[in-house]
């Protein structure tokens, strides 16, 4: 489904992504971690081409993206992107939210486009706040919202910023849920989190990312239970004990 | 169209001379204008009912109305005060100059006081009590302590209401004063040399206020960082 | 006030019909020169947000040249200069418009790009004082730039800056009172006109200065009504 190929990207002089390889099948869950400042958000944001790439190329389905392509318009459509900060829209209600893309962007008609937002809101258990603005949600149910919002151009392809980092600690578990639920009703999804909870019991894969490099590519069980580099060792020693 | 180069040289000097005009009434709008704009802004601050209420009064009236039409006001109106004053009630004729000084420093003091009020808002409250616990009194808390905070606050606003006055002196062509533009106007029309005058005075007017925007821009960036 | 009800030296009516003339010039102005300010203000605004390219650097250009230089000056430029300028049977063609339409669309054309620069640059901070993440969001959504600043950046950037908008509408009436140095009779040049024709100072400068009062509130008003209709809900106002 997504093919990265010698993937490098620069900010001046500087190297944020070094050479990244990978390839992610259909239906793959992916959850990508590292130290801050690793190149992760950075190298996630390429796939859907809010971050250009210097050189290199990216496959997501049909869709080629190198350096220079600038019609991004089939891409966008066949990848979705859940952000750190939610981004919902604050001057539209969370229906319209939903909507907007669907009726701007894919030309779907009015009650269409409703009908959709009003079943994926459903599935994420918002039904109660359609008519509600951003501002008016707590953290969690606002970045539900924001899932529905990806998940209403029907993309083939979910991409998760950091999902959870924003969130107060009770309301974790809200977005994971819906998260996990996602996973296993097949959507190719890729994570970047903190959850190593999410990440052992969901993900089939992951990457590990330092200095711009993807270091290690494991399945999610090996990468906990016997990580191969020392950065991978002294990273998850980290986190274990927080 | 021929544009005569000759014509702007001999004109130059007459020109400096309304520019040399131009910097008095900025200098005397500003000093006047924020000395009385501060006094209205601690008076509209004042618990004194009468008194903030007449501050804010003025200071909305003044706000209200277009300068030209201020000036017309004092045009007509300070020959007929200064006469009641001094002459058995009747009009003294009085120079455009004066006009024009008294006009600028009653309309100015109108937005300085806002912005000096703003200045006074954004002081934490903390500093107000600390006077009084000092036992400093009202007048030595403001001179001393709460006007150089207020003023420094709001500097890049005062310069820029600055600037906007240094523009609005152009108005004094409504009552025929040798401004800038009234020195360029009265040349234009003598040879009828409209477009080379108006193009200078407009070249002139931009060089100075755009020189003295990026320096407002500079100190801004200078004050923010020394705040970080 | 008895002087509105006296009749005029032409006789053709009463001073009260000058004072509704003169406020009739200034309200279409104003509102004719708002309109086009909005306009040119925002595309102008937009376009200084662009990353690169000469777009960003036109609109510089734009806002400083109109910012720095004074109104008046830029009055006679639109109605002395720039006739001069154009060949010379356009140039004839605006100087041979019928009056009051010779001094109206100069000072219409003058005011509303004055007053677009002065926009512009609102609308630029508005669209700066936006999260970076909205614009992302918009384009991960598939939205062109057309799309993300009509119905995702520009919907925000005005309501953060309404009150300073606010603020530019009731300066653009005080402003029409320039346009009578080119000849346009409207409240202010009718409060002069009584005065040379009567002599009544303070009747004359005195209805004017309510009627520009009234004007001020009235303006004031419609703007906090928009303000508190642009309002959304579980933000405190002057925020996005």
């Amino acid at each position: 489904m997504i093919e990265i190929r010698n993937v490098s990207k620069f900010y001046g002089a500087f190297q944020v992504l070094k050479n990244c390889n990978s390839s992610i099948a259909r239906g793959e869950v992916v959850v990508i971690c590292g130290p801050s400042g690793s190149g992760k958000s950075t190298f996630i944001k390429t796939m859907n081409g809010l971050e250009t790439i210097d050189s290199g190329e990216i496959v997501v389905g049909n869709f080629r993206l190198a350096p220079g392509v600038t019609n991004l318009a089939t891409l966008r459509r066949t990848v979705g992107m859940v952000f750190q900060n939610f981004e919902l829209f604050p001057h539209l209600t969370v229906l319209s939210n939903v909507t907007i893309a669907q009726t701007k962007v894919l030309r779907r008609g009015k009650a269409e486009a409703e009908e959709k937002a009003r079943s994926l809101l459903a599935r994420v258990g918002l039904s109660a706040h359609l008519t509600k603005h951003p501002a008016q949600l707590s953290g969690g149910q606002q970045q539900r919202v924001a899932i529905a919002r990806a998940l209403a151009l029907d993309p083939e392809v979910m991409l998760f910023d950091e999902p959870t980092s924003a969130l107060d600690p009770e309301m974790v578990n809200e977005v994971l849920d819906v998260m996990t639920s996602l996973a296993k009703q097949g959507m190719t999804m890729v994570c970047v989190t903190h959850e190593m909870g999410f990440a052992r019991g969901v993900a089939n894969r992951v990457f590990f990312m330092d200095s711009g490099e993807i270091v290690e590519t494991a399945n999610a069980a090996a990468f906990f239970d016997h990580p191969k580099s020392e950065r991978a060792k002294a990273f998850l020693a980290k986190i274990l004990k927080h | 169209m021929r544009v005569d180069l000759a014509a702007l040289v001999s004109a130059w000097p007459f020109l400096m001379t309304g520019l040399w005009f131009t910097l008095q009434i900025t200098v005397v709008g500003v000093a006047g204008g924020i000395i009385f704009g501060s006094l209205l802004a601690v008076a509209r601050l004042s618990r004194n009912r009468l008194l903030s209420g007449f501050a804010t009064a003025y200071v909305n009236l003044m706000r209200s109305i277009p300068l030209i039409l201020v000036i017309f006001w004092v045009f007509f109106l300070v020959p007929w005060a200064i006469g009641w004053f001094t002459n058995h009630g009747r009009p003294v004729a009085v120079g455009a100059s004066l006009t024009i000084f008294v006009t600028f420093v009653l309309f100015e003091a109108a937005y300085y006081a806002e912005i000096v009020r703003a200045g006074f808002r954004s002081i934490s409250a903390g500093q107000y009590s600390a006077c009084e616990a000092l036992g400093l009194s009202k007048f030595h808390s403001y001179i001393y302590i709460l006007f150089p905070q207020a003023i420094r606050n709001v500097l890049p606003i005062l310069l820029t209401q600055t600037i906007i006055l240094f523009q609005d002196t152009s108005l004094v062509y409504v009552i025929s004063a040798t401004d800038l533009l009234g020195a360029a106007t009265k040349i234009a029309q003598r040879d009828g040399r409209l477009v080379e005058m108006y193009l200078t005075v407009g070249a002139i007017y931009f060089i100075i206020c755009y020189a003295a925007s990026q320096l407002v821009k500079q100190l801004q960036g200078r004050l923010s960082y020394g705040a970080r | 006030m008895s002087l509105l009800f006296e009749a005029t030296p032409d006789g053709a009516g009463r001073y009260l019909d000058w004072i509704i003339s003169g406020l009739a010039w200034t309200l279409c102005l104003a509102l004719g020169a708002w309109t086009i300010a909005l306009v040119v203000g925002t595309l102008v605004g937009v376009i200084r947000t662009f990353p690169d390219g000469i777009l960003p650097r036109i609109g510089r250009v734009y806002v400083e040249t109109f910012r720095n230089i004074p109104l008046l000056v830029q009055m006679f430029f639109w109605y002395f200069v720039l006739p001069e300028l154009l060949p010379a049977r356009i140039g004839m063609a605006i100087k041979q418009m019928d009056p009051p339409w010779g001094s109206f669309v100069p000072a219409l054309i003058c005011l509303g790009l004055f007053t677009a620069a002065r926009i512009a640059e609102q609308v630029r901070a508005g669209l700066q004082a936006l999260p970076k993440g909205q614009a992302q969001a918009a384009n991960a959504l598939g939205f062109d730039a057309s799309g993300m600043y009509r119905l995702i950046l520009l919907p925000q950037a005005f309501r953060i800056i309404l009150p300073t908008l606010t603020n530019e509408f009731m300066t653009i009436f005080k402003n029409t009172s320039v346009a009578l140095t080119i000849g346009l009779v409207e409240l202010t040049a009718t409060a002069r006109e009584i005065n040379e024709n009567t002599f009544r100072t303070f009747e004359a400068f005195g209805v004017v200065t309510i009627i520009y009062l009234l004007i001020a509130l009235i303006a004031w008003q419609v703007m906090h009504r928009i303000e508190q209709a642009a309002r959304l809900p579980g933000i405190a106002s002057g925020k996005a």
